[in-house]
């Protein structure tokens, strides 16, 4: 009975997010109040119906209801209770059920925290993000339905994949999800200015917190998913250029430009068509993740099973809700360049240099990922591009971003002072310089990559912090770092932990595949691995070959390691697990391979050890962080009471000086 | 359509077999063997003479894909065929080949597919210039932006606006305008 | 103009996935074709499973097209492939030689013995060196080499009666084995 339930709650949400979208643009449109009251409370009866049917079958999850075939696939008897939950989105539709639940939770966020915009604005936004409730709900509905029957029950359920019985995995699917559906509100803001033609600046300053707390979260999903990839397909990688982590990697590119560029369009008026194109691309960029992932047009790690009806679907909805935004952005952005006027050496020059390599790196992205669809299309045969392409490109567009980056917070708008800038900036090159000596005096075997790696850290690490010293000189007490400051610097140090991460981890880094029969020891990287055996071990739904391997340094055991490999009780899937001793400065990495010899308990065993790698997640961690941060600057609240956006152009100026009499106010 | 098609049967797999035999009916097969050569990878000591062998063999590896799990380079899949290549690769090696002989080798068998690092050539053209055109053409408009704005940047400053400017200087001082 | 540009580029690339998803729907997504189509196989030399003693050469092929399949007794499509062979390409008149890819031959020797011997021989590559010369990835697979030897055909995967007709009937009808 309670599966009917959560499908005929998915049915009315989709009859309310019919509302939500149709009512209140139509009243927006003719001016009718009336229309436009409809938006919040469509709102709140389709969170209601998604919440509803999310909970029904999460309790179908927990309480093991396998006559529910999606239940029945994706869990059995032994799962443990806490996979069960996650076990919700460890498959197709459930994970789009999730997708769904949190485009509720920021169309109700919008909705609560906006009573103070303009309402025929927030009408249009609601109805913007209805129209695309109804499209997600239309796809489970009519292709997933994650509550199908499987009648008679099944006794037993088959398994939660084994990969995703992780901990990680029960964190990084909503944190993704809920960065790049949160890319759905500053699309909406950016069509409901279209569609209202009210394109000055307000719009960019009221979706910019939301478009900063999406982007943090995606971060966070992004930096989770790598550093679960690392610890559990046991591979030590941390980013594999697959096209489904490209998949999530271009929507935070575009993202990431977009962020900067709304600074620019809210402060100083400038590319506001720009930034318009940037908020579509940006949410675009989700949906078409969305369909690579699950219209098994590429094949991928992640692939979900594939059913050209699925593909077909999404495409056509991909191809309405972008084309259709595209089309109005063709016919309504705004053809005058507006904004104030700056200078070659300016701080608008730098956001948009940055601009440009970002959308080129997306792009870039964008091709390497469907470049084996284009090969098809051409008849050039099947061709697959994986890390040395992206990863050769990705460099080369980013090397500039990384030149550049302390310049941008000590360039002043309209005209930078470049001699000022310089005599900061040359105490960040010195330590740079500095530091890659050192680095080669000391580690005469690091790589040219290593050494770049710690210039560019120390570099960009240097400039931020000199910034962040200027500033604590030169203002006044109290006011000092606004949030929106602080979160930028917290962000670019977050770059600069992240580059040393990357560049040290990828030149430094040890991996060998070793034969080891008890009681032997192998030196790697200046540690002596001492292998102890394999031994059974137990766990709540599989047995297991758990190795153990003492790690001395200099005779002392600074780790003991447990790798397993996992039998899964229900289909018998096996399933490699790394152990893991994590260090600031150095993970040593142990996977269990095999047993190559029954007689002498030999067997292969697989050992990394890598430097830095933490700083990667550090980096993303710090990152995340900073996204927050600047989402809550009081000025982005503090605001739109004081704008009537009833009058358009003339009200852009006023407003931006109200902007900065409001927050110099104490 | 066609009829799924199985895969040489992965390492260690023997005792799966049946197993994942009953999975096959119902899920679909692709799905199935993706994960399983997700699941499981390889750990495949080879006699390298010194850590310089073992590096080169690692990065070559790296860079070509496996046929069977396709998502998964040459080191790290598990399938049969993909140890069996390992071997080759390694045997190759012992010859005294250049990696790009090796490369070679296998396109001449695979097919450009098993390079993830995919030669130039007129079919790989877009792939490899594109960006770079991209930025070339991002460049020159950006440029075109840039001096325009200048330009009205320089009109403002020597119309009457002297005063903006000095009360903005003025508060870039005092910090705030500067954001 | 400059404003409908987004669009456009758009449309280019919604055309390239509806073309992804179409394209699918007549491949398989994980077959990689052949770059050996139009050259000459291979050499190899290989102990003939049922006689170890005795082997067989690509040299001793030549002189009439034969259709080499890719079996292994661990493979569950070849099995599903089996009565295919026998019934649908035996009768086309072309020589079926069998190579055994990795496979142990006692293990062969019992799956023939219990399913039927569909091939005019079975060739042993027990360490799939020739397999792997043949550019070989999955079982079945099947190619199609005329009297000179050179390959003409690959199918990978089983074959199915309509993809007989559709695909190996016209390649033996252009080596004039059969009338179209």
């Amino acid at each position: 009975m309670l599966p009917e339930i959560g499908q005929f709650a998915l049915i009315l949400a989709l009859l309310l997010a019919g509302v939500q979208c149709a009512l209140p643009i139509f009243g927006a449109w003719r001016g009718n109040q009336a229309l436009i009251a409809v938006a919040r409370p469509a709102v709140a009866g389709q969170a209601v119906f998604v919440v509803l049917a999310f909970g029904v079958l999460t309790y179908a999850f927990v309480t093991q209801d396998f006559s529910v075939a999606y239940v029945a696939q994706n869990s059995n008897l032994a799962l443990p209770w806490y996979y069960r939950f996650s076990a919700v989105w460890g498959a197709h539709e459930g994970s789009l059920l999730l997708w769904l639940l949190i485009l509720n939770v920021w169309t109700v966020a919008v909705a609560a925290f906006s009573r103070r915009l303009p309402d025929a604005l927030i009408a249009r936004v609601l109805g913007v993000l209805g129209f695309i409730a109804f499209g997600f709900l239309l796809f489970t509905i009519l292709t997933s339905n994650p509550f199908l029957r499987h009648l008679p029950a099944l006794a037993d359920g088959n398994d939660l994949n084994p990969i995703l019985q992780d901990p990680g995995l029960i964190m990084h699917p909503p944190m993704l999800y809920t960065g790049y559906v949160g890319f759905s509100v500053a699309f909406a803001f950016a069509i409901a200015a279209l569609l209202g033609g009210e394109l000055d600046v307000a719009w960019v300053r009221w979706a910019r917190p939301w478009t900063n707390v999406a982007w943090a979260f995606l971060t966070l999903g992004i930096t989770l998913g790598s550093w679960w990839a690392y610890y559990v397909l046991g591979w030590g990688g941390w980013w594999f250029w697959d096209p489904v982590e490209n998949a999530s990697f271009m929507p935070w590119l575009v993202g990431t430009a977009l962020i900067h560029s709304q600074a620019v369009t809210e402060k100083r008026g400038s590319f506001r068509a720009w930034t318009l194109l940037l908020s579509i691309f940006a949410f675009s960029l989700s949906l078409l993740g969305t369909f690579l992932v699950r219209s098994g047009v590429l094949t991928s790690v992640h692939a979900f099973a594939s059913d050209p009806r699925r593909g077909l679907f999404i495409l056509a909805f991909l191809a309405t809700v972008v084309g259709g935004s595209l089309l109005i952005y063709a016919i309504r952005a705004p053809k005058v360049a507006g904004g104030k006027p700056f200078r070659m050496l300016s701080r608008e020059t730098l956001l948009l240099i940055n601009n440009l390599m970002f959308v080129c790196a997306a792009a870039m992205v964008l091709l390497g990922t469907l470049y084996p669809l284009i090969g098809d299309a051409l008849g050039v045969g099947r061709i697959s591009v994986g890390p040395p392409y992206f990863g050769f490109m990705f460099v080369l567009l980013m090397l500039p971003v990384v030149l550049l980056l302390p310049f941008g917070p000590l360039f002043r708008w309209a005209a930078a002072d470049w001699q000022a800038t310089t005599k900061i900036l040359i105490k960040a090159v010195l330590p740079a310089l500095g530091a890659v000596v050192v680095a080669k005096l000391w580690f005469p075997e690091l790589a040219l990559r290593g050494l770049a790696g710690v210039a560019a850290s120390l570099w960009v690490g240097a400039g931020i912090v000199l910034y962040a010293l200027k500033r604590w000189r030169d203002a006044p007490r109290g006011r000092r770092y606004t949030p929106e400051m602080l979160g930028m610097i917290l962000a670019h140090f977050g770059v600069a932990v992240f580059l040393a991460g990357v560049l040290i981890t990828e030149s430094t880094s040890v991996e060998s595949d070793l034969r080891f029969a008890p009681n032997e020891t192998r030196t790697i990287a200046g540690l002596d691995f001492h292998f102890r055996g394999v031994a059974r071990a137990q766990g709540p739904n599989f047995v297991a070959d758990q190795g153990e391997i003492d790690v001395l340094r200099e005779g002392k055991v600074v780790a003991t390691l447990h790798p397993q490999k996992r039998l899964y009780s229900s289909g018998g899937s096996v399933q490699t697990k790394a152990d893991i001793s994590p260090g600031l400065f150095r993970d040593l990495y142990v996977a269990l391979g095999e047993s190559l010899d029954e007689k002498t308990g030999a067997w292969a065993v697989r050992v990394y050890v890598k430097p830095f790698v933490r700083w990667i997640w550090l980096g993303g961690l710090f990152m995340m962080l900073g996204g927050f941060i600047a989402a809550t600057d009081r000025r982005f609240r503090v605001l739109p009471e004081r704008v009537d956006v009833s009058v358009s152009k003339p009200a852009a100026q006023p407003a931006l000086t109200t902007a900065s009499a409001a927050a110099s106010a104490p | 359509m066609t009829l799924p098609v199985l895969f040489p049967p992965l390492r260690g797999g023997r005792e799966r077999k049946g197993a994942a035999l009953a999975l096959l009916r119902q899920v679909c097969v692709v799905f199935l063997l993706l994960f399983a050569c997700i699941a499981a990878h390889a750990i495949d000591p080879l006699p390298f003479k010194d850590r310089a062998e073992e590096v080169r063999f690692q990065q070559l590896t790296r860079q070509l894909r496996c046929l069977v799990c396709q998502n998964q380079d040459l080191a790290d899949s598990d399938a049969d065929l993909a140890k069996d290549l390992r071997k080759q690769v390694f045997d190759l090696m012992r010859s005294g080949k250049s990696d790009a002989e090796i490369k070679q080798y296998l396109v001449a068998r695979y097919n450009d597919f098993v390079l993830y690092d995919p030669p130039l050539k007129p079919g790989t053209w877009l792939l490899w210039f594109a960006p770079f055109a991209l930025v070339l053409i991002g460049a020159i408009v950006l440029l075109r932006i840039l001096r325009q704005r200048a330009r009205l940047a320089l009109v403002a400053a020597q119309s009457a606006d002297q005063r903006s400017l000095a009360s903005r200087s003025g508060a870039t001082d005092s910090g705030e305008d500067d954001w | 103009m400059n404003r409908l540009l987004p669009l456009l580029g758009f449309l280019a690339l919604v055309a390239l996935l509806a073309f992804g998803i179409h394209w699918n729907t007549l491949h398989e997504t994980n077959e990689v074709p052949s770059p050996l189509i139009g050259k000459p196989a291979p050499e190899f030399t290989l102990p003939l499973l049922y006689d170890s003693t005795k082997s067989l050469s690509r040299k001793d092929l030549l002189g009439q097209p034969y259709l080499l399949n890719v079996f292994g007794s661990w493979c569950v499509t070849c099995q599903e492939e089996h009565p295919i062979l026998t019934r649908d390409i035996k009768p086309l008149g072309i020589k079926v030689i069998g190579l055994n890819w990795k496979d142990q031959p006692d293990d062969a020797k019992r799956w023939l013995g219990q399913f039927g011997n569909p091939y005019d021989a079975v060739m042993a590559d027990q360490d799939g060196r020739t397999g792997i010369d043949f550019g070989v990835y999955m079982a079945p697979e099947s190619f199609l080499v005329d009297a000179q030897g050179v390959i003409r055909y690959k199918r990978i995967g089983m074959f199915t009666p309509d993809l007989i007709d559709s695909e190996l009937k016209p390649q033996l009808a252009k080596l004039g084995r059969i009338a179209q």
